[in-house]
């Protein structure tokens, strides 16, 4: 199986995988960083959601040469203790039902709000149209993103 | 009607007390009072279990609380509700709780499970009662080592003070306390004073939920732990009958191939409350060293099925529970007076017939169960609903004794009714004995959507008669696959308000394995009938809010008690429901439809506000009037409320499944639609202030959801809708052209 060097979360790993392993099972299985949630695999739930280079990707759907010499950051690596402002937005709404998707949801959310501080509230339900959940927070998802819009400006 | 009085029942029966071996005070209870203890508490927390006692309280010699809740967490929100309860009591500042999940052990366990809306229903005496009974005893062991009068001691946030001003922390008496007798008569706080209760406790799991730490089953990892994912029947109504694996077994990472099959068939013939319905097929289990080679695997199997039994389309079923409407073989589930005879004197008769689909569950989390069977013990970790009806069978699948079955619950990626099913836990348990290893059963999306377990397809046909201006007769029939409606649900409002009434059920048998689903019934049912009311209204010409209060006024709920619903309690939320929506007040584009409901005992009012935008009417807005008792952790309350609108109307909106061959049409969300963001209405919720014992949360105020959307799309459209999902019929979805110009 070939050899491949990523950077994840600000360090470097080498994972020893078949090519068409994707992004996500590589981050669950072989480096343990379970965070990143599969959902459906095919793209659809945005439960797996990471940044690549800073952009929210589908890690379902990413082989590793797609990310080859590019920067992955998981929600383990979004801040050292949770203080992101988008991990504190959702603590401070208390988002989450069962919880399952809020990684990818979180990780959806920053990617956006990096490009976009100041959004509508259109502009965020656009945004966030892409990740399900499946116990439907979503007022409240809406709600945390204009939040930490708000506590980041 | 529940009333917030105490229910007397011995402290000795539900608690026991020990001392811990390294300082502090464990205190074993049962949440159920069905369930009797047998033995004392550890010493030693290691072994802690739960054989005798279904929860446990640690309080540490500085003071520190550690709550380990028992029921299993699906998003409800009763880890962090059910320890609220007990902090109250026990008079402590909730930061200095500390929530763990309870492991299960399966000897004499009973209740330990996460459905039907009733955590907290049937925990809130108990967990008041273990919470004011330690805080008693720890007053009592301080008045004993002042000398004074227990009556003379108060308590605030964990501090106990006596009349001289002394004060005592309960880290400081909790060794004493331990070794008291438990106190036969306790008292319980008024709700006025409650600290804990009625503010906001945010989600206890939120700092892991938030930076991505292991929590959930998919989570969950052992030392030599293998994955599988199963090659399974492509269609309900298929078995096996052979399969290559040599190309699966030459790829990357895989270990075995294994078929499975042979053990369930044997619990099945064994013990059918495992689900007559679940396919007896062989499965073929790929085991690989991750879950990408297992699921990759999979697809290399090459395997042969045939018809085992017939091979069931949606259109067959369309016809068989039309069939059962139009029959006469009916299971009588209540009859009040005669209603043939009503008919027959009616002035004017309403028939109406509402059809709703199948529908999966779609947790985020797909299926997925550990397992590791050695000749010492049976080790499970997982996701799961219903953990010792599980662990149960496993012990008898196995042969094994249940005390040689140790499982651990993990928090879940929803479960919706889809993880009391359990069929996930057998076959991990069926793989890791075949292989001898533990393992991990991971589902694909396309297992758990396709070939899996859904809530049954149902038409009801709805019939009233009015003569003089009154409704004299209402007969509900049900035909439902596999299973109908269970049997509080017929003493559902309107039971009790009309002379004549009749709810009838009939089934039909399919192989398409059905459950549970959020609400089940009642999440179509409330659509069904709270549509069919309106309609009843414009037939009678009479306002639709104040035909369903004159029917409430004629409900004695004392003089019946099949009846569970109040008609005050009900005629409350109505009220409120039109006040807070701005019922018959809002602008003219703005159409409203209303619906009240009763399940889960609670009751519900909802108002849908529905615009038009590019001549389609959208839903704009849902008001929730809530009356569930004492609301213990509003934000938690809120959310559960929420959820359930916007799951009501997504699935009233979008939610369909139909069968061909036996074969589900979708098998992942690229042809399964669930609500988005972008069609989230607005959710405004209020809960009725009471001081009456708190009731579910976490289905009611689903099924009144699609009927309110109905009734507004009609006020917007002029069209009904009787068949769900109401984007199935998309003409009628449409304003008529002359109202677009105007």
């Amino acid at each position: 199986m070939p050899t491949y060097q990523i950077k994840v979360n600000g360090a470097s790993k080498t994972v020893d995988v078949a090519e068409d392993t994707p992004v996500l099972w590589v981050l669950r299985d072989h480096l343990d960083l379970v965070g990143t949630k599969y959902g459906c695999g095919i793209g659809q739930c945005g439960a797996c959601t990471v940044h690549v280079d800073g952009t929210a990707m589908r890690s379902c759907s990413l082989t590793l040469a797609q990310v080859d010499g590019k920067s992955i950051t998981t929600i383990e690596g979004l801040s050292e203790d949770g203080s992101h402002p988008v991990q504190q937005a959702w603590k401070e709404v208390d988002v989450p039902q069962c919880g399952y998707c809020q990684a990818g949801q979180i990780m959806t959310a920053t990617a956006f709000l990096e490009n976009n501080p100041n959004p509508t509230e259109e502009e965020v339900k656009n945004a966030m149209h892409g990740n399900i959940c499946r116990c439907a927070s979503y007022t409240r998802i809406k709600k945390a993103v204009l939040t930490a819009a708000e506590n980041m400006g | 009607m529940s009333s917030n009085s105490t229910i007397t029942f011995s402290r000795r029966a539900f608690m026991r007390t020990s001392s811990l071996a390294g300082g502090g005070m464990l205190i074993g209870f049962n949440l159920f009072q069905a369930c009797k203890p047998k033995a004392e508490p550890p010493v030693d927390l290691s072994l802690l279990n739960y054989n005798d006692f279904n929860a446990f309280i640690k309080i540490a010699d500085n003071g520190a609380v550690t709550i380990y809740s028992p029921n299993p967490e699906i998003g409800q929100g009763v880890k962090t509700s059910m320890p609220m309860i007990i902090a109250e009591e026990l008079d402590v500042a909730w930061k200095d709780v500390y929530v763990e999940q309870g492991i299960l052990d399966t000897e004499n366990y009973q209740r330990q499970v996460a459905g039907g809306s009733q955590s907290i229903r049937f925990g809130w005496d108990a967990l008041r009662q273990t919470g004011a009974t330690a805080k008693q005893m720890l007053v009592n062991a301080a008045a004993a080592r002042w000398g004074v009068d227990a009556a003379e001691c108060s308590v605030s946030e964990g501090v106990i003070t006596n009349a001289a001003g002394e004060t005592l922390g309960y880290g400081d008496v909790v060794n004493e306390a331990a070794l008291l007798e438990v106190p036969e008569e306790v008292a319980l706080k008024e709700p006025k004073d409650y600290k804990i209760m009625g503010k906001n406790a945010t989600n206890v799991d939120i700092d892991k939920i938030t930076t991505g730490k292991p929590l959930f089953g998919l989570d969950y990892k052992a030392e030599g732990m293998v994955y599988a994912a199963l090659v399974r029947p492509p269609a309900f109504g298929k078995k096996l009958v052979s399969y290559d694996d040599s190309k699966a077994k030459s790829m990357p990472g895989v270990i075995d191939v294994v078929k499975i099959g042979e053990k369930v068939r044997g619990l099945l013939a064994e013990d059918p409350s495992f689900g007559s319905k679940i396919s007896s097929s062989d499965k073929i289990a790929v085991i690989a060293e991750t879950t990408w080679q297992a699921f990759k695997a999979k697809e290399a199997i090459e395997a042969v099925w045939e018809d085992d039994t017939t091979v069931e389309s949606t259109e067959d079923h369309d016809k068989k529970l039309t069939a059962l409407l139009d029959g006469n073989e009916f299971n009588t589930m209540r009859s009040d007076g005669d209603v043939k005879k009503a008919f027959a004197e009616a002035d004017e008769i309403l028939e109406r017939t509402y059809e709703s689909p199948f529908l999966p569950h779609n947790c985020l989390e797909p299926m997925n169960f550990y397992a590791d069977v050695t000749d010492e013990k049976v080790h499970l970790v997982g996701p799961i609903q219903t953990p010792a009806w599980k662990a149960g069978l496993v012990a008898k699948m196995l042969g094994r004794e249940e005390k040689d079955i140790l499982l651990e619950m993990t928090r879940m990626g929803g479960g919706f009714g889809r993880r009391l099913f359990g069929d996930f836990v057998i076959e991990a348990a069926e793989v890791s004995d075949a292989i001898r290893k533990p393992v991990k059963v991971v589902f694909t999306r396309e297992d758990d959507m396709g070939i899996g377990v859904y809530r049954p397809a149902i038409k009801y046909r709805i019939k009233a008669g009015v003569k003089d201006g009154k409704i004299t007769a209402y007969h509900l029939k049900e035909a439902a696959i596999n299973d109908g409606m269970y049997g509080l649900i017929p003493n559902f409002f309107p039971a009790g308000a009309i002379e004549n009434y009749q709810v009838d059920s009939a089934a039909y048998d399919s192989n398409i394995t059905t459950g549970a689903w959020r609400a089940p019934y009642t999440n179509f049912l409330a659509s069904a009938e709270q549509s069919f009311f309106d309609e009843l209204a414009e037939l009678m010409e009479v306002d639709k809010i104040q035909m369903r209060l004159d029917l409430l006024d004629k409900v004695d709920a004392e003089a019946d008690e099949r009846i569970q619903y109040s008609p005050e309690r009900m005629k409350e939320v109505i009220k409120v429901a039109v006040e807070k929506s701005g019922w018959g007040n809002k602008p003219s584009h703005v159409y409203q439809g209303f619906v009240n409901y009763y399940c889960h005992n609670s009751h519900v009012a909802e108002v849908a506000d529905v615009e038009i935008e590019n001549g389609e009417p959208v839903v704009k807005k849902l008001t929730c009037v809530v009356d569930c008792g004492i609301v213990v952790n509003p934000t938690g309350a809120a959310n559960q409320a929420e959820g359930g609108v916007i799951d009501g109307v997504g699935h009233s909106m979008y939610g369909d499944f139909t069968f061909d061959g036996g074969k589900g049409h979708a098998q992942n969300f690229d042809k399964y639609r669930l609500i988005r963001m972008r069609e989230v209405p607005e959710v405004e919720t209020h809960f009725i202030k009471n001081e009456l014992s708190p009731t579910g949360l976490g289905e009611p105020t689903l099924p009144p959801a699609g009927g309110a959307i109905a009734n507004a799309f009609k006020a917007a459209t002029g069209n009904r809708l009787y068949q769900q999902p109401f984007t199935k019929n998309p003409e009628l979805l449409k304003v008529p052209e002359k109202e677009v110009i105007g």
